[in-house]
Parts: C-alpha cells; sequence; structure tokens
C-alpha cells in the first residue's frame, strides 16, 4: 500500500514529550529555519512548567496529547523509555499511516514501537546530550513502512541540532556507549587536562578554559579534515618535542584501551538494559 | 615615552614567514572581516608555492621583508624557532616602536624578542594547531611596551581563528603542555573511541564519525555551559545506565591521572627544550 508522503514545506511537528531533548530539537529546527514555529506543538500536562520554556519561542502547547496527534504530520515521541509503550498505546486509536511516527526513547526498539501503534511508519533515533549546544552526534534507523523521503525529512530535521547518520538498529546499543555515554568520558577528559594545567603551575580558570577549548579545536579538526586521527597525530607530534614526550605518557599507561575498554562496558551495559 | 596607538580602522598586517599558522590567521581574519585582503601582506622567498595559497584569497605577497616591515602597522613573526633571532636582527633597522611587533613562535621569550628587535612593544602569542579550522585555543603576554589597546587589537585579530586569554608569560610552558600539545592527546582519543565502537560491533565509518562529533559536543557543551565539568558529568549520568558502566571502566584505570600526567610531561620537556 502505498503511503502518503509528508508534504515537505507545510508539514506539522508534534512533540508527545516536552522534555529537554524535546526543546533542543524544536529549537535547532526554527533556528535554522526548517520550519517556522507556528507549524510545532507541544503539550506539557505531566509537567505544566515545561509549558512556557516551548511558548517562549513561538511553540504551541496544547492541552493534551490527544490535540498534538490530530494537529501533526510528524509526531517525535520524546518521553522516557519506561512510559513509551504506554503512552504510544493510549494514542494508538488517534494514528495514522499518513503521519510519520518518529521516536528518541533511548534503548525502545523498533519492533515495539511499531507494534504498540499499529503501523510500521516509524523511524527510531539516538541522539546525545549535546543536541542542547547544536552539535548531536545522532544516528537513525528506519522502520519497515518509512520511505527514503521520510528518511530524508528526519535527517534534515536532525541535521539542525548537529550531525546524524544512518545505521542498522543491530548497532543501536554500541552507538549508545560511544555517542550516548561518550559525552561523559569528555567531561572527564575535560577535567583531567584542566588538572594536569594546573599542576604543571596554571590557574584553575585558564586551565579550564584552555582545556575546553582545546579539546574543542582537535575534534573540529578531525571532522572536517579528511585525515585519519592517527595522521593527525602525526602531523603534531614533532621530534623530540613537547606533544611526543605527552603521547608517550598516555601510550605508557594504554589510554586508548582505557577508552575501548569503556565503549565495551557501555554497549554491553545497554544490551543488559534492554527488555529482550 | 608615549607610543602611537595603530589605527584601529586602516591599520596593515604584514606576516614574516608564509607558513601554515600565517595562513590561518590571514584567513580568519579576512574571514570574519576584521581587515579585508589587501591590508595584509608578506613574502615568500624559501618556499615560493606558499605565495599562490595567500594571494589565492587576496593578500599582497612582496619580493622580501624589508618590503613587508616597511608597509605593516603590525607585523607578525611566524617562523620557525631556530631562524626567528636572525630574522628579526636583519630587519632591526625598519622596525620601529610606531609598530606593534607579535611574535607567534612556540619557546621564544620575549626578553629575546625584545632585545632583538630593540625595543618592547612586543606581545607573544601561543596559538595552537586547530587554528587551521579557526577553533585555536590561544594565549596572549603584553611585552614591556604593548598598551592595553595593543592588547585589544590582537585579541580581536586572534579572536578570528579560535579563542585567546591573557596569561603571564611564565605559564607558558604550561600552556605548551596543555593546549599546544593537547589536540594530538584528543586525536588519540578519538581513534580509541571509535576502536571501541567498532569493538562493540561498529562499522568503522560510522564509528569514527560518531567518535569526532561526540566529542566535538562534548566539548561544545563545556564550553558553553558554566558548569563544572564534574557537573556535566553527574548529568549524564544515570543510576545503574550506560555512560556510569563506562566511566567506571576510565577511573578503575585511573583514566584522568594518565591525562595528567601527559600535561605535566609536555610542560615539562617544553622547559628543557627553551634556552635558558
Amino acid at each position: 500500500m502505498e503511503v502518503a508522503p509528508i508534504p515537505a514545506d507545510t508539514y506539522k511537528l508534534g512533540f508527545i514529550g516536552a522534555g529537554k531533548m524535546a526543546e533542543s530539537i524544536a529549537r535547532g529546527a526554527v533556528q535554522s529555519g526548517i520550519l517556522p514555529p507556528s507549524r510545532i506543538c507541544t503539550a506539557a500536562h505531566s509537567n505544566p512548567a515545561r509549558g512556557p520554556a516551548f511558548e517562549s519561542f513561538g511553540v504551541t502547547v496544547l492541552p493534551d496529547n490527544r490535540a498534538v496527534v490530530k494537529d501533526s504530520d510528524v509526531v517525535i515521541f520524546s518521553v522516557k523509555p519506561q512510559v513509551a509503550k504506554d503512552v504510544i498505546l493510549q494514542l494508538k486509536p488517534q494514528l495514522s499511516k499518513k503521519q510519520l511516527l518518529v521516536s528518541v526513547a533511548a534503548g525502545v526498539k523498533l519492533k515495539d514501537l511499531q507494534e504498540w501503534a499499529g503501523h510500521e511508519r516509524f523511524i527510531r533515533v539516538m541522539p546525545n546530550t549535546p543536541a542542547a549546544v547544536g552539535e548531536a552526534a545522532s544516528a537513525m534507523s528506519l522502520g519497515g513502512a518509512a520511505t527514503e523521503q521520510d528518511g530524508q525529512l528526519i535527517a534534515t530535521l536532525f541535521g539542525s541540532i548537529g550531525k546524524i547518520w544512518k545505521a542498522d538498529e543491530k548497532c543501536f546499543d554500541a552507538i549508545t556507549g560511544l555517542s550516548g555515554s561518550g559525552p561523559a568520558y569528555i567531561f572527564l577528559a575535560i577535567e583531567a587536562l584542566a588538572d594536569g594545567g594546573v599542576a604543571a603551575g596554571l590557574p584553575r580558570e585558564l586551565a579550564l578554559s584552555l582545556a575546553s577549548q582545546t579539546v574543542l579545536g582537535a575534534a573540529a579538526m578531525a571532522s572536517k579534515s579528511g585525515k585519519h586521527p592517527g595522521q593527525l597525530k602525526d602531523d603534531v607530534a614533532s621530534p623530540g618535542g613537547t606533544t611526543i614526550a605527552g603521547i608517550h605518557e598516555l601510550e605508557k599507561s594504554g589510554f586508548r584501551g582505557i577508552l575501548m575498554n569503556a565503549v565495551v562496558a557501555a554497549t554491553k551495559r545497554s544490551k543488559e538494559l534492554s527488555p529482550s
């Protein structure tokens, strides 16, 4: 059966769950001109205090989730994983294949989402915390009846809060371990670099500012250059210099293996947490 | 004796040494509209192909260093540490206190720069490699006769290629160990995160893309937030979740201490390398 394409220039977007992730996505969409706030709505009945956050940039706050579904071509489920099933089942009578359904609920699989919704025009997205500053690392997986065009629409939407890649759903636990949990590993690294700076004599504020900006700059280079990170490292490590002295300390202590351990452990935990 | 202020809207910048750092700074200035390429010049003699790189965005390439000095209000020395003394001594007859002199040469102290130039209107800047992508972490130290206004001019200039902070010159070895060499530590981290992703089952391309973007996003959050990185970590580590499982691996193996070691070792090496 043919699915009707979502009208690219006039589609309306609704959020079920008015939390921080929904706000980040809505703000990103508005800021990058993808759609005006008048075409975005949500409901905030479980936490009315969230309403003003959305209204402050022009998003419509409706009385309940049913009203949101009624008014939307694309519906994003941004609720906590524990309540996703109940929320979707309650809305099932209002959901139709004319709509594109999206879930950003961590750990909740397409097969379940599609079962609860009663159809397969679903896309699962795994964004991460830096969505809040427009630099998310997101991955998406298309459900059984989501079209290529649906995928492009979602890629554009999530492109407004960072970068997004397509991936097989079977990769999502590993993605959780890497980009889902990864920011925390970097917060630890930034604190440690700052502490190293202080140990070497720097005032704390300067050390912390330099640490954050240094990590940001290095990641920007890695993202923008087409080069392998090992090549980037070679390019900056001059003979007998300060950089190779620092690298030597890292290598001596198995720095890279430790980071691998973190990703692998977080992935394992993700698998343990998902209902089989 | 009063120093004449550098005319803020019409000053001309000349680069000695037409290498990658000079190019990054020049491109940054032009891109951010600080000054048009017509007010920037350099000279190339040892490596003629460098001339094309600068001319391609409108910078004047003059026949020799004397011509560059004659034409500039702000003179930036971006040559290799081994040749800077000779370069400055050769130009000394043409240098005057009417000009603001700047050095981005690693490890060369203000007291020497000022001695070679014959005056103290010098500012020393320590940028880092990500200036190439407009995300440098730079620090500056004012010489004996550099004015507050001179400092602001240089802060604006280097603000076009990233962020810049003022710091006592006595901190420059530690700064080298942190922001100078730091990008390499992060290149290692990005490779390791990607390897962890691959170990957890991700295809290499996806793992590397997610790794770079995750680091970029986390660092962006740390830069923009006024929160301590430890607080940022707390905010994302939910009870019994994937993130705290990953963090546990890092802490078990002394991840943070290892990064401190790298900064301290690189700072020590920087001290060893500087002529006393």
